[in-house]
């Protein structure tokens, strides 16, 4: 069969160039890496080899043609043992169907979970105990390092010193400086060494001192650990979890006072959860080991020291992607996550005093986002407000208003409304750091001014 | 009482500032003869258990076992059995093969991208055989030599080029980025130098489970200037991982030469003596002294004596890619002057010289492999190529995101599944 010569791509990114001198002629014999032509770019001059043997037969776009298209048949060469005039006029080339089946790439199509599972129940008659969520993520961790020996924890300050903010306490005595390991002072190393390991076959715990330090290490997380197995065609995995305190601490400004959840939130592959409550911070983390996805689990250090009931189970794992309604209400819903879910629940008591029934969400996991939850709360109250402690622009919050907007439209009575921080870096002086946060005040104030009362 | 500004430092020198600027442009005669080319053999062999320090004047030095006489000689011989010799002189041959094909392939838009390795074949072929087949390979983008020394098949290779139908990677990743675990071999990276702490923590996590397998790192040493770099060394060096870092001194990265790297202070191997790890700089070209060095490093690492840099000296003989014109920064003399040679031909000239191969021989494997690389090519091309609308199945593009299809990319799929049938209802 006659082959086409068409005029090379010689980059990605060209479009065209000047067939500038053909080096063969009509009739001659070539083999496989000859140069039949040169062609210029605005880049460069490269020259074209021939990749078959054959006999050059019509030659069809002449030397010195300005623009030539990529893809244009410039020549046609016939094949061993072809008449060369044969292939002087250009074959269409059969266009291949798109569809033809083929073994290579049978494909078992995964099957999509369902709606994420419930929370399981809990029997009744079981133990109920105060927490702190600090103790609650370090039991989480201590528990799936007892049952999973490919577990470890990794990062700076977390072993000799228990973790900058204690959350890795007791760790190192019971699992020793094999499993828990303090690195030296580099995020972009160990979030790399952590995203290895994982491919090596472990369970990396890799702890941020907080995640405004995780700014240097964003490529292992998004570049290699979210995309490993996209790329590998689902052939390597990375089952990492990413975990420290993020959002605004106290009085330590604008470097160390951000809410990076938007971020991650945004990027296929990771799985982010933020919780709020002990119980949630515990069946979270002990989930997040054992997921097969890299997790970016944000926790708030402003949080961890305060005490929340969980139940004494003996394998606490909640399920990833499942909102959480964390008090029921008629006239409007407050959506939330992490520290904010405390504010949102402060301004929904205050309302009640006024006679507002408010609903409010904890997200709990940002990606994937629980939108039937949200969405079904909204078909009831026909109201939402998102409270957020982070920027408002490109946030979560904005998430939820586009899918209030794409997929609740018909039940909403009112604009959704956004809380979050004021649109500047965090200041350091107490006065300017409570007015530039999101506050339950300013909560309560939006929700009056859509229901209307 | 206000100095007066033009006073300020005046008996001081004016600071200047040095910008490394290669030795040959366009058109230049080239004279090698500042490079010290040590005589073969000349180097020393300590234990592959010795402490870091006795291998640091070998990191100014240079391993070299084939001598002009094309024999082998002195204490880094790795004495391979003519069997294993041959083996290697054919996965480099079909490595050039397989890079002229998938070049020219190029050239007639059948893929976007492509990315030769001429000249340096030694660097990845020799290097993986001498590792265990277990040992996780963490490579960069020009060794596809490492796949093709670990018998990986061509035609998926060739496949993946083509992003087509039968495509491992589903379509997803740039033609050679390829990703083989059959052949323990990770997903290659556009990020350079991402690689080498992945592999640390690898070799770490290898350790931790108490295996046996070790991990080796390529990067080119125009990609020693990442952090990452520095980083991969940083916890190797403290946690004493086995892993091996080879850094691919090819002389230039894209258009900037070595000196932009930092190779007029210092060679790339003596970065391990600020680490404190063992560092080794070879004869890149010297297929012999690559696959000694790396065994070395690699029976150093798997004994727990702690991982070891390994600068392979060499010379990138073509464009950096396809996308790339090296004529116009540098001079075209270089290659035909470099004084290390060609890595097919001195081995190719060894074997001859012991009298284990002849010229016939020679032609009749260049013939077969050009064979074998056609017959990929042609079955490769029953998949499609670029562009011919053999793909994967547009469902495939939301899977593999996360472990398990999650609700809502099914839905998105469903959604856009259905909106193509409107639009293209064919």
């Amino acid at each position: 069969m006659a082959i086409e010569l068409k005029m090379p791509a010689l980059s990605p990114t060209m479009e065209e160039g000047t067939l500038s001198k053909w080096l063969v002629k009509e009739g001659d014999t070539v083999s496989a890496g000859d140069v039949l032509a040169e062609i210029e770019t605005d880049k460069a001059t490269m020259e074209f080899e021939s990749i078959d043997e054959g006999t050059v037969g019509k030659i069809l776009i002449p030397e010195g043609t300005e623009n030539v298209a990529v893809g244009t048949v410039i020549a046609v060469l016939a094949g061993e043992g072809e008449d060369a005039a044969v292939a002087t006029s250009a074959p269409s080339a059969p266009v291949p169907q798109a569809d033809a089946p083929v073994a290579p790439a049978a494909v078992d199509r995964p099957v999509a979970k369902s709606q994420p599972a419930a929370d399981p129940d809990i029997p009744p008659g079981t133990n109920i105990i105060k927490l702190t969520v600090r103790e609650a993520l370090r039991d989480a961790m201590a528990e799936e390092m007892r049952l999973d020996d490919r577990v470890f924890v990794m990062g700076e300050e977390v072993a000799e010193y228990q973790g900058a903010y204690k959350v890795t306490q007791g760790l190192l005595e019971e699992f020793g400086p094999q499993r828990v390991i303090d690195t030296p002072i580099t995020e972009y190393g160990f979030a790399g060494i952590g995203t290895g390991a994982a491919m090596g076959g472990l369970r990396p715990v890799v702890e941020f001192m907080t995640f405004n330090f995780a700014m240097q290490a964003i490529d292992h997380i998004i570049n290699s650990a979210a995309k490993t197995n996209y790329m590998s065609g689902g052939q390597m995995r990375c089952p990492i979890v990413f975990r420290g305190p993020n959002g605004a601490a106290s009085r330590v400004a604008a470097q160390h006072s951000q809410n990076f959840a938007p971020w991650y939130a945004s990027v296929p592959g990771l799985i982010v959860i933020a919780p709020y409550d002990s119980s949630d911070a515990k069946g979270l983390m002990k989930a997040a080991i054992r997921c097969e996805d890299p997790v970016v689990f944000l926790e708030n250090e402003l949080v961890y020291g305060r005490s929340f009931e969980v139940a004494q189970l003996d394998d606490h794992v909640l399920p990833i992607g499942k909102a959480r309604v964390v008090r029921e209400g008629s006239d409007v819903t407050i959506v939330s996550y992490s520290i904010a879910v405390g504010l949102a629940l402060e301004a929904a008591d205050a309302l009640a005093a006024e006679g507002i029934d408010a609903e409010v969400i904890d997200l709990r996991t940002l990606r994937p986002l629980d939108k039937e939850t949200v969405l079904a709360s909204l078909a009831k109250t026909n109201r939402l407000v998102v409270a957020e402690e982070g920027w408002p622009g490109c946030s979560i919050a904005s998430e939820i208003i586009a899918i209030c907007m794409e997929e609740g439209f018909d039940d909403l009575d009112a604009p959704v409304l956004r809380v979050c921080n004021e649109d500047v870096p965090l200041p350091y002086a107490a006065n300017l750091e409570a007015m530039a946060l999101i506050n339950a005040d300013k909560i309560a104030a939006a929700v009056r001014s859509i229901v209307g009362r | 009482m206000v100095r007066k500004k033009a006073d300020a430092g005046a008996n001081r020198p004016r600071l200047s500032l040095h910008v490394p600027e290669p030795k040959f442009r366009p058109g230049d005669a080239v004279d090698y003869s500042d490079l010290v080319i040590p005589e073969a053999g000349a180097q020393p062999r300590p234990d592959e258990t010795c402490q870091a320090s006795d291998t640091y004047p070998l990191c100014n030095d240079m391993i070299r076992v084939l001598g002009s006489n094309h024999r082998a000689h002195g204490p880094w011989d790795p004495r391979l059995s003519p069997d294993a010799l041959r083996q290697i002189l054919s996965d480099m041959t079909l490595v050039r093969t397989f890079d002229n094909r998938m070049y020219r392939a190029q050239r007639q838009g059948k893929t976007s991208f492509y990315l030769k390795c001429t000249g340096e074949e030694a660097t990845s072929v020799a290097a993986t055989r001498a590792l265990d087949f277990e040992d996780m390979i963490f490579p960069s983008y020009r060794q596809q030599g490492c796949l093709i020394a670990r018998d990986y098949p061509i035609l998926e290779m060739v496949n993946q080029i083509y992003s087509n139908r039968a495509d491992r990677l589903k379509g997803r990743q740039l033609p050679i980025l390829y990703s083989a675990r059959s052949a323990n071999f990770f997903t290659i990276s556009g990020n350079l130098a991402t690689q080498l702490p992945q592999a640390t923590g690898f070799a770490m996590a290898s350790a931790i489970k108490g295996d046996s397998k070790i991990a080796a790192g390529w990067v080119g040493e125009g990609s020693t200037a990442e952090g990452d770099f520095h980083s991969a060394l940083t916890f190797a060096a403290v946690y004493n991982a086995p892993v091996v870092f080879n850094v691919i001194n090819n002389q230039w990265a894209i258009s900037s030469f070595s000196g932009i790297a930092g190779a007029e202070r210092a060679t790339f191997a003596a970065r391990a003596i600020g680490y404190g790890i063992a560092g080794l700089r070879v004869d890149g070209n010297d297929a012999l002294a690559v696959y000694a060095a790396e065994r070395w490093a690699a029976d150093r690492a798997r004994s727990n004596a702690g991982p070891t840099l390994i600068e392979f000296f060499t010379y990138r003989g073509e464009g950096h890619s396809t996308s790339d014109d090296p004529n116009v920064y540098r001079s075209a003399h270089e290659r035909e002057e470099w004084p290390l040679g060609d890595p097919i031909a001195r081995l190719k000239a060894h074997l001859i010289a012991v009298g284990e191969w002849s010229d016939e021989q020679n032609d009749a494997l260049e013939h077969e492999l050009d064979e074998q690389v056609k017959a990929a090519q042609r079955e490769a091309e029953k998949n499609g190529i670029l562009g011919h609308g053999l793909h994967h199945p547009f469902h495939t593009m939301f899977e593999d995101v996360f472990e398990e299809l999650p609700w809502h990319l099914e839905e998105q799929a469903e959604q856009a599944i259905k909106e193509r049938q409107i639009k293209w209802p064919d």
